[in-house]
């Protein structure tokens, strides 16, 4: 019976455990990326832009620690200096969604009635835009900036945070609490930031990661297409795409931005889907 | 009996539009309140009485459509714009709400919620405010204070919640306190002290007060009035002792009756009221009552009562029948 007792406990918390340092080990993934973006100025790392003509397509040394690529840079420091790109554009575009569709989203599913038929049909009119047909107008006709492809991307994730935002708001916004603020001379405004905010807030944040996550995907693929940050700027879907020619002879010059972007991104998935699990309402998903 | 009323309601109406027709919810009440007083609504569910309360603050859904007059202190609020009703909620008339569980935000913690509401009304200081909020908690019955502003709503017990939630009501003085149900999700221990610590607090206040519940045993311990509510309208009304001492209109006989007794021998089956309330979509031409009635008479299915008084006293009733005070 005792034995019986410890094995379903061990059951019921291993999963759970392991989640948990799943978490972790995300999180502290995303820190090191970051703060190496943050700090690559300071860390002793060699210009990314820096030839070693001597030392093209070599493997891991003392002098290079991940090797060169096919012009002889020095691959970790495009990696660092790649993973600011990714990363500005990545958290910087759906923050930009996150600001304009949660409002517009709050808006839609609290006051409902024509604003919400302006909204619903506006997101539709934007989703129905093929997004790759979007991002090569702005490219082509605005020029490949870092700022152009982050408002590129931040328009493209806004549909998607709107109707979250507009969803979690409207389960939200019949309940009790809501009249009782009102009753209790709540106006618009602050039953809108104070009661409703708050509470759709871990939903929107689950979300705007695994939007980070899908952000940095495109941004990987734009420059691999040629359409994201142009030359010489390292980026991590402009070193794949890079490397794509030497792919028999060295193929870690595409294989290490390829695996540091997986990683990148499944770390943001991990942590986007386990704040996820703590707002789903069915239990199991604790 | 000195000066108009605090609050007059006149002919108020809801009307809800539905898939299947217009139902109406409130059906031409009238009533009046003094300073403070208390009147209990009684009825069972889906009476309108809590639309009533509803349509009092102007909070009724927006489909609805609200006819009639609520006076309040000499103003009309049905005419007032929405700038001046928020001031006005929670300033002058606050509520108190049935489920203390879904009345609190979340996650909000419980300083917050009343900080809020008194910055808001009061425009007074963060510090005062919260000097203010720990003096609520300690009013309303709530031990160490200090900690309690810090926790969130389900971290407290639901007769704590609710005292919460009445600390809220009262945090910015109102001089009518709505509360609607304050005790039907609450253990029955807890319901006694809910309903005296109400009372209490009306007393010190000198606030009136609208105690709607569906529980004649309630509004017996604690109202001036009672008004009894029967399909959107008002069936009986008078003082609380009257109405015990002899009601006339048959409902509320059969609620009084439905009320299980402590010297009854056990397995006494309970005189429940057969059949259900009439269908608000298709209102009847004669006494809404008249289906479930014991003392039906051909003209109740044909003639629609009015509220008639029967003394100076303040009695009034709606039927066709009623039960003689012989029979009560």
């Amino acid at each position: 019976m005792a034995a019986l007792d410890v094995e379903v406990e061990q059951a019921a918390t291993t999963p759970a455990r392991r989640g948990r340092l799943v978490f972790w080990l995300a999180v502290a993934w995303i820190a090191i990326v970051a703060s190496a973006a943050i700090a690559a100025d300071w860390l002793p790392l060699t210009s990314p832009s820096e030839m070693d003509l001597l030392a093209r397509r070599a493997g891991p040394g003392a002098d290079h620690w991940l090797g060169t690529d096919a012009l002889g840079r020095d691959i970790l420091s495009r990696l660092v200096f790649g993973a600011r790109i990714s990363l500005t554009i990545g958290l910087i575009a759906p923050m930009l969604g996150l600001v304009i569709g949660a409002g517009m989203g709050m808006l839609a599913g609290y006051f409902r009635g024509w604003l919400e038929t302006l909204v619903v049909g506006s997101i539709d009119v934007l989703l129905a835009f093929p997004p790759l047909v979007l991002a090569l107008a702005i490219t082509t006709y605005l020029g490949q900036s870092v700022l152009n492809i982050t408002i590129t991307l931040g328009i493209l994730s806004i549909p998607a945070l709107t109707r979250v935002a507009r969803a979690a708001t409207m389960t939200f916004a019949e309940r009790d609490f809501v009249t009782a603020a009102r009753a209790l001379g709540a106006g618009h405004g602050r039953i809108l930031m104070r009661e409703l905010l708050p509470n759709i807030a871990l939903p929107l944040i689950a979300f705007f990661l695994l939007a980070v996550a899908v952000i940095i995907v495109v941004e990987g693929a734009l420059s691999f297409l040629g359409l994201g940050v142009p030359p010489p700027t390292p980026s991590w879907g402009g070193m794949i795409a890079e490397g794509r020619d030497s792919l028999d002879t060295a193929p870690s010059i595409a294989f290490l931005p390829a695996g540091t972007m997986f990683l990148t991104v499944l770390a943001f998935n991990m942590v986007g889907d386990r704040l996820r699990a703590l707002t789903d309402p069915r239990p199991g998903a604790l | 009996m000195t000066g108009p009323p605090l609050l007059a309601v006149e002919r108020l109406a809801v009307d809800l539009p539905t898939p299947r027709g217009r139902l109406c919810a409130v059906d031409q009440v009238d009533l009046g309140l003094e300073a403070g007083r208390t009147l209990g609504i009684v009825g069972e569910s889906g009476s309108g009485k809590t639309m009533l309360s509803r349509a009092i603050l102007q909070l009724a859904p927006r489909r609805a459509r609200v006819s009639g007059r609520v006076m309040f202190d000499g103003r009309n609020l049905t005419g007032l714009d929405a700038e001046a009703l928020r001031r006005l909620r929670g300033r002058s008339i606050a509520v108190v709400f049935q489920d203390p569980m879904t009345s609190l935000n979340p996650v909000l913690t419980i300083g917050r919620q009343i900080v809020e509401t008194l910055r808001e009304h009061l425009e007074i200081a963060r510090a005062s405010a919260l000097r203010r909020a720990v003096e609520l908690l300690t009013e309303v019955g709530i031990p160490a204070p200090e900690q309690r502003l810090r926790q969130y709503p389900h971290q407290l017990s639901g007769g704590m919640r609710q005292r919460v939630a009445i600390a809220i009501a009262l945090s910015c003085e109102p001089r009518l306190l709505i509360a609607d149900e304050p005790t039907t999700a609450l253990d029955v221990t807890v319901q006694a002290q809910i309903l005296d610590l109400l009372a209490r607090e009306r007393e010190r206040r000198n606030m009136a007060m609208i105690l709607i519940t569906h529980d004649l045993g309630v509004v017996a311990g604690h109202t001036d009035e009672v008004a009894v509510m029967y399909a959107g309208r008002i069936v009986e009304r008078a003082p609380t002792t009257h109405l015990f001492k002899a009601m006339r209109m048959p409902y509320t006989e059969a609620l009084l009756a439905a009320i299980p007794k402590l010297d009854a021998p056990p397995h006494t089956p309970l005189p429940a009221i057969s059949g259900r309330p009439p269908d608000p979509t298709r209102p009847l031409p004669g006494c809404s009552f008249a289906p479930r009635c014991r003392y039906r008479a051909e003209r109740c299915e044909e003639q629609k009562p009015g509220l008639t008084p029967i003394d100076a006293t303040g009695h009034e009733y709606a039927c066709w029948h009623p039960i003689g005070p012989s029979r009560a």
